[in-house]
């Protein structure tokens, strides 16, 4: 039991806080979301290439650092903190878990080289009933279709919500055998985002730092070996176990981030707090201030320390996967749902207390705490609200014979 | 970081869970899960043979280096310990003012006499021991403490006057240590002595004050020329308020873990309740529980930070450790609440008259001083505010 960062980690952490401070900057930001891809491609390249960060939780085998979640976690928070306009979320999180949670060797051999060197990726999966009740992130949600024709799958159906869905190179689309209901039949195919009959539509979203899009399908055929997992042991493919598994990783990764967002927050208002002269003082030196900025910081410390548990929790679960071992599902479905629910409400409370408190420029354009506060309710709607993450947590707490 | 305990610690915890097993049972059932918050009144005689039972197995003061009688456990073992301690439903420690505070304080502050003479009490689980801090000025203020400690020639010995108040365990500790202005025309934190008290002498008298409990856990204990002798001062005088500032040090310690699984026992309950009552398919109340466990675990990991960062010893809190006192006491505070909206009007029926209160009532009424002792909640967010993110301290008038 160690519950410390290592001098590596330490490291990691550092040098992604010095290079996003120096290129994440409020003008850069304002550039790149102005953008329809979102980011800026030659900056993402410099990342990729320079300095490595994709690759960072792949194994060295598949042209990756080797490292684990922990460190992956480490530097989500300092993409959070500097609101890094890319798609290391998308490809990193969604795309490269997904070959490294359901992929056979084969295909980790095939495409996690090219992930690495700066492909990007990203997981379409829900379909229209992701919008439904205030939204649902379960796999039961999928709803796009594939059938089988000869060597060939043909694929249709739409997704919604979908993470830098209109620039991403390559797409993991979740499907279920047209027959199939809830979690049964559903598997996950790899597609060039421009295979013939994928269609994509950019959405204007109120959070212009991180683009969503929408994927429709009409007949698009992909062959045999699209299909993720080993075809030698068809039996064994199971689609929806690992997209839960996905969304579960990719969940710990995007609460990494709020509370990076949520630091960053709590360290913009109290420098301002001390700018801020009102009544010939500084406004920090208010107790009305200073304990809105106390309770932000609990709320940041708590989610870093939740943020910390589930990421030891997903590399146990990466490493099971690795050696072929069961992961342990209830405990990664508790992991992602205490440090979603958590850091979700934490971000979010800490953007809007971050206005009250700059006052009336906190409401301006020009300032960047709105650019925060549109983030916090985009992630927070994104794979599961704190309500959701609740709800899931209390049903296996609570219904039968409870598992936690 | 990883969060997998190694193989020698997992032998140790089974050690731990075998002897609790073996010996919290027979005479000491009755007193199982019992002696917490809110319920530290209770079954005092037998908790007091049972910390003696404690100390004959080596299972005090596991955390105290071993030339001072502890166990010299390491902070895994400790963990461990605690939470086995809370899983065997090990009732609340009558000793751990004296293990977890005094103890401490004077191995970290006090003379070789000091530690020959009160230290082997502790560890054996025989001698008590109960803080005197808080006075009736002295509250959220504590450097406004007015008790005076004069030195007095003739006898040779530290004279006290004056009153603490909402001193747990006074009525039952054999000794106290007594925060006292040394030089009487001081003020604030300058000028103060910090003093090891023997309870059993005419000057000193102990009033119960009955809480909303109807309960006594706490007192009153006035200071009426009471004596202490002149080599019981811990440091020199002038220097009490920078010893009693690292004893707050060690509330934060390990044994913060075991009151987590005494918090864990109590969720436990709810959800056992919520199940039986159907509170458990009510979607606001889910939510909440819900809340109570997410906030729980995290808790635990809070708690596990804290004590795998700790270094130095320059008393230079890490930021959780400096929001873990109001993160817990408002969790806290909100589990009693959530007890009670569980049961439902159930929750308003004692378990029998004039007052006897269930263990979860207890609870919910006790918690509302969890956001007041040892630092209000406000007091904490002063602290938070100046010492973690450098706002300007309030003015000291």
């Amino acid at each position: 039991m160690e519950f410390v960062f290592t001098d590596e980690q330490n490291m990691i952490r550092d040098t992604a806080e010095s290079f996003l401070q120096e290129v994440s900057t409020s003008a850069a930001i304002r550039d790149a979301m102005a953008t329809e891809r979102g980011y800026d491609p030659a900056l993402w390249q410099t990342v990729c290439t320079d300095l490595v960060w994709q690759a960072i939780h792949t194994p060295e085998d598949c042209g990756g650092l080797g490292l684990g979640y922990v460190e992956l976690v480490a530097m989500q928070e300092q993409m959070g903190r500097f609101l890094f306009c890319s798609p290391y979320f998308s490809s990193v999180c969604l795309g490269i878990n997904a070959l490294l949670v359901a992929g056979s060797a084969q295909q980790q051999q095939q495409y996690l080289p090219e992930f690495c060197a700066g492909k990007t990726a990203t997981l379409a999966f829900a379909g229209a009933a992701a919008a439904a009740r205030g939204g649902r992130w379960d796999v039961a949600t999928v709803d796009a279709t594939f059938t089988t024709q000869g060597e060939h799958y043909q694929l249709n159906g739409s997704y919604e919500f979908v993470t830098d869905g209109a620039s991403a190179d390559y797409l993991i689309l979740a499907a279920r055998d047209a027959a199939s209901q809830a979690d049964e039949g559903i598997h996950l195919f790899i597609a060039a985002a421009d295979t013939k009959g994928i269609e994509r539509e950019l959405l204007p979203t109120m959070d212009q730092t991180r683009k969503w899009a929408r994927i429709k399908l009409n007949n698009v055929r992909l062959p045999k070996a699209s299909m993720l997992g080993d075809e030698s042991k068809a039996a064994e493919r199971n689609g929806a176990q690992s997209l839960a598994v996905i969304l579960d990783l990719a969940t710990i990764a995007l609460a990494a981030e709020q509370m990076g967002g949520a630091q960053q927050l709590l360290d913009m208002t109290v420098a301002y707090s001390k700018e801020r002269n009102q009544f010939g003082r500084a406004i920090a030196g208010f107790q009305a201030i200073k304990h809105k900025a106390a309770d932000m910081m609990l709320r940041v410390e708590v989610a870093r320390s939740g943020v910390y548990y589930a990421a030891c929790v997903a590399e146990e679960s990466l490493q099971a996967l690795q050696a072929g071992t069961p992961v342990d599902r209830a405990a990664l479905q508790e992991a992602a749902s205490v440090a979603k629910a958590y850091c979700s409400d934490a971000f979010f409370k800490n953007a809007g207390e971050a206005i009250q408190i700059h006052g009336g420029v906190g409401f301006s354009w020009e300032y960047d705490v709105h650019l925060y506060f549109k983030r916090a309710k985009a992630s927070e709607q994104f794979l599961g609200t704190g309500a959701w993450h609740r709800e899931r947590l209390a049903a296996l707490l609570l219904d039968g014979e409870g598992v936690l | 970081m990883k969060l997998s305990f190694s193989a020698a610690d997992e032998q140790f915890r089974e050690e731990v869970a075998h002897w609790l097993q073996q010996n919290l049972q027979g005479e000491f059932e009755p007193i199982r899960y019992r002696g917490g918050p809110g319920d530290e009144h209770m079954f005092h005689h037998e908790r007091h043979a049972w910390e003696q039972r404690m100390a004959q197995g080596g299972w005090t003061c596991v955390g105290w280096p071993q030339q001072y009688g502890g166990r010299g456990c390491s902070i895994e073992q400790q963990v461990i310990f605690f939470e086995e301690y809370a899983r065997a439903g090990g009732p609340g420690r009558v000793g751990h003012i004296g293990e977890g505070l005094a103890g401490p304080t004077i191995i970290a502050f006090g003379s070789e006499a000091q530690k020959q003479k009160y230290l082997p009490g502790i560890v054996s689980g025989k001698e008590l021991w109960c803080q005197g801090y808080s006075e009736p000025g002295a509250g959220s203020d504590l450097a406004n403490v007015k008790t005076k400690a004069r030195f007095d020639e003739a006898i040779q010995q530290w004279v006290i006057n004056g009153q603490k108040v909402w001193t747990s365990l006074a009525q039952e500790a054999d000794y106290c240590f007594v925060l006292a202005r040394t030089d009487p025309d001081s003020r604030a934190h300058k000028g103060l002595g910090f003093f090891l008290v023997k309870m059993d002498q005419p000057g000193i008298e102990v009033r119960p004050i009955q809480q909303m409990t109807g309960t006594s856990e706490f007192n009153e204990v006035f200071f009426d020329d009471a004596v202490c002798a002149a080599d019981d001062i811990v440091g020199a005088p002038g220097e009490g308020w920078k010893v009693a500032m690292g004893l707050l040090g060690f509330e934060r310690g390990v044994s913060t873990l075991g009151q987590q699984m005494q918090f864990q026992n109590e969720f436990n309950e709810i959800v056992k309740i919520a199940k039986s009552n159907g509170a458990a398919q009510d979607p606001a109340l889910r939510q909440r529980i819900a809340k109570a466990h997410t906030e729980l675990k995290i808790m635990r990991y809070n708690a596990m930070r804290m004590l795998s960062g700790q270094s130095g010893g320059d008393g230079a809190l890490q930021r959780e450790a400096l929001i873990y006192k109001l993160f817990w006491a408002s969790w806290h505070r909100e589990l009693g609440e959530l007890a009670m909206d569980v049961l439902g009007p159930q929750s308003q029926i004692l378990e029998a008259a004039p007052y006897q209160l269930s263990r979860l009532q207890a609870m919910y009424l006790f918690v509302r001083s969890d956001t007041i002792y040892g630092g209000t909640n406000q007091i904490q967010r002063n602290i938070i505010a100046e010492r973690g993110l450098d706002m300007p301290k309030e003015p000291r008038l």
